[in-house]
């Protein structure tokens, strides 16, 4: 069994509730925090222990943090990014709907350390009944004295806003998020200026994902040095990981980077293995924006070794041979699925989410849509691919946010690895609209080059 | 004794400046200006948080700065991005920067209806321009293009979005011109569109304005629409005292004999406005009389327009005579021998300009 830290109890009945919550240990690092430690010792455990953004960049949340302004007499302000969006991506819903005390708790520590005495949830408009569930944890925590004025008596006030969004993917980029939380247009806006330095209100902020948010509980709780022993190099601690797609047992794990790819899909522990007996084709690891990748590039490196789950392990290779973690969506692909259809339904996504406002992402996002309808229709021809390839390489990295880069990686990496699907669907037309390309030879062990003889 | 201001020595294109910090990349180029100067389709000089949207400005910054020589990552809008001391950028050295350009030129025409032939902007068009810079020869869009349902907003301005290209100008002209901000841009992606909200007529002393900013056709002077050709109209610099306090009153008018066709404000070489000018002077006054003329206007910018100038325009040599070595060329076939449309007795070079069926019809 891995180890956990921000699932530990989750499995204790009414975990939801304040007093369960409090009887197994619930807002002792908030306790420890604010009574016995300054802002910067708290800013120091989160460096130490090596804690990164678990929203997809991947970001080193200290390090996020101490960029903060501090200009006199001007709020600073904590935005939780509640907006999951990414297709595939489902783990900070269990968190807030199973353990809601534990993303208030972490944003009361993180509140302290950042000196903010607003904080805001921003939470996708879908998650239509989790709003209710945080406002009555909300109201519990302040009923015992853990938010509103002079918090258990040390002097420190916070206030936690619930904001429901309206639906827009785009709303979860934390320009965006910021704009829309003003009650603007969710439009990215253009950086710098930063967040950081110009948020808010025009005031300093720090966005964060709710996972990065309820780390810094365990963080506190066992101390920075002791977060950083879990999991290998600067992949610390532990990782929430929504498994789905063609597996035994899909749902929301809690992993220590530490294990690899392969024991998370076919050990029992996590997926359980490929459903229905069927073979490993493809696998997107980190929610829909990132590359995907074919079995045996997934399983290990191109180097030939063991590809783990980590932030470093599964970018090894970069973008021709690697992807990344992201946001931890595991979208696991068999052999029955149509590589083509995946990426036509990634790019219809991000045709609809697209907010509009630069060009390439506009324009650019509703022709690849186009031009995959028609491969996957069999009217496609060979120059499409060359085409769709073009495209994408125009969109990626001219955009104003990562969404244009979301948009073009699915299809750059669809293309690079699974090019022969493509042209076998355009070589055959009328059988592609029936029956499916196959593992063809996406599972067959790697070829490694031998190496050069001195 | 007034601080000496520090200046930022920036190289763009292997071409040194020294510019105040805050300055963009964009305004650094257009100080040194020629073919340096990057496109720009949104940004506005005149209008705050105008730009980075368009991407046609894209430049590469090979060196950040002189404290941080590390380059940056991405292609960036020079438009929102400040120089830094040191820094060096590559426009139209840098063949990616090219390529980038040219692919948002292609995503900016993908649902462009290229109407140019009909289009009132045809002639002054910032697309039509960058589009003969970077555009392909061909599309390569085999699908349906977008298109809109014309607008009216208020009686002199028509709004067409099928043209449009979402440079948000407009939105900020209404924002930051008109005390209520009464449009705004409508759906996501590619849905999105201007709008006034169910049609609502604009009908600030200002609004008028939105019709300068556009980079393209979409919103266009229904006082002016199909009246003429720009390129056919002399412009010429002229001011009245305005009762808008706001109001400029300097303006240039587009005539052709004594005829005012359209009254705009006047825009430097950027296509930008120098001063705005109010609703009364742009539609109402379109009398030489309502004006004081200050003389013929030199457009600065290689469009057909410039082919207007009064000034500095020399009668060609006959050269005819010369080539046939002294002989005179002889006349085959006089059109008004078999032609019963065009009328003799009226000499065409007798005509002030172009010639209209005016010409023709009026005894």
């Amino acid at each position: 069994m891995g180890r956990k830290l921000l699932f530990d109890k989750a499995h204790i009945e009414g975990i939801r509730y304040y007093d369960v919550y409090r009887a197994n240990g619930g807002y002792g690092s908030a306790e420890k925090a604010l009574k016995s430690m300054k802002p910067e010792e708290v800013l120091e455990e989160v460096k130490k222990s090596g804690l990164r953004g678990r929203g997809g960049a991947g970001f080193p949340t200290g390090m996020k943090w101490s960029f903060i302004a501090k200009p006199e007499g001007v709020p600073r302000y904590l935005v939780c990014n509640a907006d999951e969006s990414e297709p595939g991506t489902f783990k900070d819903r269990y968190l807030m709907e199973f353990i809601p005390h534990l993303l208030i708790e972490g944003l009361l520590i993180s509140s302290y350390t950042l000196g903010c005495n607003s904080c805001y949830i921003y939470i996708r408009g879908e998650y239509a009944w989790i709003p209710e569930i945080l406002e009555q944890a909300i109201a519990e925590a302040k009923k015992n004295g853990w938010l509103g004025k002079n918090i258990q008596g040390t002097g420190f006030d916070l206030e936690i806003y619930v904001q429901r969004g309206a639906g827009a993917y785009i709303c979860g980029e934390e320009t965006a998020l910021i704009e829309s939380l003003e009650g603007k247009r969710g439009n990215p806006r253009i950086k710098p200026p930063f967040p950081a330095v110009k948020g808010l209100w025009d005031c300093p902020t720090v966005v964060n994902n709710v996972e990065t948010l309820a780390a810094v509980v365990p963080i506190l709780r066992i101390g920075g040095d002791e977060y950083a022993k879990y999991g290998i190099g600067k992949s610390t601690g532990t990782k929430l990981i929504s498994a789905c797609g063609n597996i035994n047992k899909p749902g929301v794990y809690e992993i220590e980077m530490n294990i690899s790819v392969e024991e998370f899909i076919y050990s029992d522990e996590y997926c359980g293995g490929i459903a229905n007996g069927k073979r490993l084709k493809a696998c997107i690891p980190g929610g829909s924006s990132v590359p995907i990748l074919p079995a045996n590039l997934l399983l290990k490196t191109a180097k030939g070794e063991q590809r783990m789950m980590t932030y470093e392990g599964l970018a090894d290779g970069g973008f021709a041979t690697g992807t990344m973690l992201g946001s931890g969506g595991f979208i696991v692909l068999d052999e029955d699925q149509c590589i083509v259809k995946n990426t036509l339904t990634f790019a219809r996504f991000y045709h609809h989410e697209s907010c509009g406002q630069c060009s390439p992402c506009r324009e650019g996002t509703g022709w690849m849509k186009r031009v995959l309808q028609n491969i996957e229709n069999g009217k496609g021809k060979m120059s499409d691919i060359d085409l769709l390839w073009d495209i994408q390489r125009k969109i990626e990295g001219n955009t104003i946010c990562p969404l244009g880069d979301a948009a073009a990686w699915p299809v750059a990496a669809a293309i690079r690895h699974f090019r022969d699907e493509f042209e076998w669907h355009v070589l055959h037309p009328e059988e592609a609209t029936k029956r499916n390309f196959g593992l063809a030879h996406y599972a067959d062990p790697l070829e490694i080059a031998a190496p050069a003889a001195v | 004794m007034a601080e000496e201001k520090k200046l930022f020595k920036v190289k763009i294109d292997n071409i040194s400046v020294e510019v105040e910090p805050g300055t963009s990349i964009l305004n650094a180029a257009r100080r040194i200006g020629g073919d340096i100067v990057p496109p720009a389709m949104c940004y506005y000089s005149k209008l705050q948080g105008s730009g980075g949207k368009c991407r046609t400005c894209l430049v590469k910054v090979t060196k950040g700065s002189e404290a941080d020589p590390r380059p940056m990552p991405k292609l960036v809008a020079s438009c929102r991005t400040n120089v830094m001391d040191g820094m060096e950028v590559a426009n139209i050295t840098s063949p990616e920067v090219q390529e980038a350009r040219k692919g948002v030129v292609e995503f900016l025409l993908l649902n462009h209806p290229l109407d140019c032939p009909v289009c009132d902007q045809a002639g002054e068009c910032h697309l039509q321009d960058l589009s003969y810079e970077h555009g392909a020869d061909t599309t390569r869009y085999e699908f349906k293009r977008r298109t809109f349902d014309r607008i009216d907003i208020g009686d002199k301005i028509q709004l067409h979005m099928t043209r449009c290209i979402l440079c948000y100008r407009c939105v900020f002209t209404a924002d930051q011109m008109t005390e209520k901000r009464e449009h705004g841009v409508l759906g996501r992606g590619e849905a999105a569109e201007i709008g006034t909200y169910i049609q609502q007529s604009l009908d600030n002393n200002f609004i008028g304005n939105v019709i300068d900013v556009c980079p393209v056709g979409a919103l266009t002077d229904k006082t002016f629409r199909f009246k003429n050709r720009v390129w056919f109209l002399k412009p010429v610099d002229a001011h009245r005292d305005c009762h808008d306090p706001k109001c400029c009153g300097k303006t240039v008018l587009w005539m052709r004999g004594d005829e005012v066709f359209r009254v705009t404000a006047r825009k430097d070489k950027y296509g930008e406005v120098e001063e705005w000018i109010c609703d009364t002077c742009r539609f109402d006054k379109k009398d030489v009389k309502d004006w004081t003329i200050e003389g013929p206007r030199k457009i600065e910018r290689q469009s057909v327009i410039s082919q207007g100038h009064y000034v500095g325009v020399h009668k060609p040599k006959d050269t005819l005579v010369e080539v046939l070595e002294g002989r005179q060329p002889k006349l085959l076939l006089d059109i008004h021998d078999i032609s019963e449309v065009n009328r003799p007795e009226i000499d065409l070079s007798q005509i002030d300009g172009p010639a209209h069926s005016d010409d023709f019809n009026k005894k």
